[in-house]
């Protein structure tokens, strides 16, 4: 069955969420495999929005995450200040999924700015809850597509905290969650299971060669071990997804 | 009980003047767009802007030229993009450079909560690892008093001017709100002027006999606007969905300067009010955006005599 790299990507996302009990779904794609997750393999998955949700049993995919098919249904809805306060830094999402412009080899996350923060050549939308959530959350994953400009040495800025500057840095700055644990893109996915807590190069996806990925990256990739090639969606994933979540094929 | 009804005209120009700072909030649900019209058609200068989610309602006023300052969170088109406006503001200085003071959003909630509960700062796990508060001296660090440990902080924010939209209110400003809540109770305890805009208005009774429900009471409410479809194109909880078409719509208008400011001049300065704005739209595009019913069931509170 044919299928495109986007589609991949949101199915290998999904499958990261088998098992856990709470997370935390931001704007985009996070929302599509979070909501395709909830369809498939995680059947109990309770799905955090920073609008104020929790439980969300949405009827029809997201226009947003303020969407009012999240509100009808769901297990609860709360301020923002309950959601932040007591969902999210009490210490109750599982798992975050963000997503950025840019971010550097220890998972830290830029949305604010490309170029100087003053005069920027870009202004991006800025963090949202992105900031806290990155600290706060027990563990987040990163969605993003793999390309040279968003996988840089360098962030022009830092919006949001991963393992900072490596190593124990995140420790040691007290921050409660434990940071980012995994990177998922259109081509590849990554980890940061090592002791500097570098990106790293776990499984492919079907048809993409290693060297395909390190043309792709801003800086010397680290390989882990043993690399695995990441089985192809699904016939039963794809309808999800194409009839149930994204009919008009926005994340093709 | 007092009747604060006023129409949308007389209540901006009452109660928001140039220089000041406006709150119009709701987080993607429940943006009183017709208040925001209502300021561009008064032609208010050197506002400062205050909103979580500047969303395309702050968009649209930066590019007339409102505004001066914004304080924010997150600037996007949501689910679309982005505001193309704002960033020709900040990347062009189109129409008028704009000042920008920017948070995350706990950061903007925890500053409504201080302005609002008459506190000095509020304590937050974020910021730290980000260069936010490099960027922002007001997010500042200090040592918990307890364990001595580095905390971050906001400052209070306490808006001169904030602006509610909701489904139902009695004609004092006891204010019925559902869906999602956002931050509306916190910035409303926060501003110094509070305008409630509703979709109804209903009886006393009403609101009575679901106390629950009421987030803003009326004692704090300054004047009470019935501006049906007032938070038209984004949406009122079980009255009405969002016009994404719209949404989408004005990524492309939005796109240059010229395009919006004859999009201003044709919806905006080109309407006297929301009723006639609502009128040019057409009854058959508002009445798709209506929703099925899903009423919830029915809570008894009980008679205690």
């Amino acid at each position: 069955m044919n299928y495109t790299a986007s589609e991949m990507m949101i199915v290998a996302a999904a499958r990261a969420l088998a098992g856990a009990r709470t997370v935390f779904v931001g704007v985009g794609l996070p929302n599509i495999a979070c909501n395709l997750a909830r369809r498939t393999m995680a059947p109990d998955l309770e799905l955090i929005y920073e609008a104020g949700v929790y439980g969300a049993r949405p009827a029809r995919l997201p226009l947003s995450i303020g969407d009012p098919t999240l509100v009808t249904g769901a297990t609860s809805v709360v301020s923002q200040a309950d959601l932040f306060g007591l969902y999210l830094q009490g210490g109750l999402v599982d798992v975050a999924l963000l997503g950025g412009a840019q971010i550097d080899r220890f998972g830290n996350l830029n949305t604010t700015v490309i170029g100087d923060y003053a005069h920027p050549r870009v202004r991006l939308p800025g963090s949202g809850g992105a900031c806290e959530i990155a600290a706060n959350a027990r563990r987040t994953f990163v969605i993003m597509r793999l390309t040279r400009r968003a996988f840089v040495e360098r962030l022009d800025f830092v919006t949001s905290p991963g393992h900072l500057e490596g190593g124990d840095s995140r420790e040691r700055l007290g921050l409660p969650g434990a940071g980012p644990a995994l990177v998922v893109t259109d081509m590849a996915l990554f980890d940061f299971a090592n002791p500097e807590r570098e990106m790293q190069l776990i499984a492919v996806h079907p048809g993409i060669t290693i060297e395909q990925v390190r043309a792709a990256v801003g800086w010397n990739l680290r390989l882990a071990g043993d690399v695995a090639e990441m089985p192809p969606p699904t016939s039963d994933e794809l309808r999800v997804v194409r009839e149930e979540l994204d009919p008009q094929g926005i994340y093709r | 009980m007092t009747d604060k009804r006023l129409s949308m005209r007389d209540a901006i120009a009452r109660y928001v003047q140039d220089g000041m700072s406006v709150a119009i909030e709701g987080f993607t649900a429940c943006i009183c767009f017709a208040a925001g019209h209502e300021i561009i058609r008064q032609r208010r200068r050197d506002l400062t802007l205050i909103r979580m989610t500047p969303d395309l309602i702050y968009d649209q006023m930066v590019a007339a030229g409102v505004a001066r300052k914004m304080i924010f969170s997150y600037l996007g088109n949501p689910g679309v993009g982005s505001l193309n406006a704002i960033r020709r503001a900040v990347e062009q200085g189109i129409p008028q450079p704009l000042e920008l003071e920017e948070y995350s959003h706990y950061g903007m909630v925890g500053r409504y909560i201080a302005g609002a509960s008459r506190l000095p700062f509020f304590p937050l796990r974020s910021y730290a690892g980000s260069d936010m508060p490099r960027v922002n001296p007001l997010i500042r660090t200090v040592e918990d008093p307890y364990s001595g440990a580095p905390i971050a902080v906001v400052p209070p924010l306490n808006p001169d001017v904030a602006i509610i939209h909701a489904q139902r209110a009695d004609v004092s400003g006891n204010t019925h709100l559902w869906g999602l809540i956002g931050s509306q109770k916190e910035v409303a305890f926060a501003a110094r002027r509070r305008i409630v805009v509703v979709e109804e208005i209903v009886d006393e009774a009403v609101i009575r006999s679901d106390p629950n429900r009421t987030i803003i009471p009326g004692l704090i409410v300054d004047a009470v606007v019935h501006e049906p479809f007032g938070a038209h194109p984004s949406y009122a909880q079980g009255y009405y969905d969002r016009d994404n078409q719209f949404y989408l719509e004005w990524d492309r208008i939005s796109r240059n300067h010229e395009q919006v400011v004859a999009w201003l001049e044709e919806w905006v300065y080109g309407v006297p009010d929301r009723a006639a704005y609502l009128e040019k739209l057409g009854v058959e595009r508002l009445a798709r955006l209506k929703p099925a019913p899903a009423p919830a069931a029915l809570v008894d509170y009980g008679a205690y005599q």
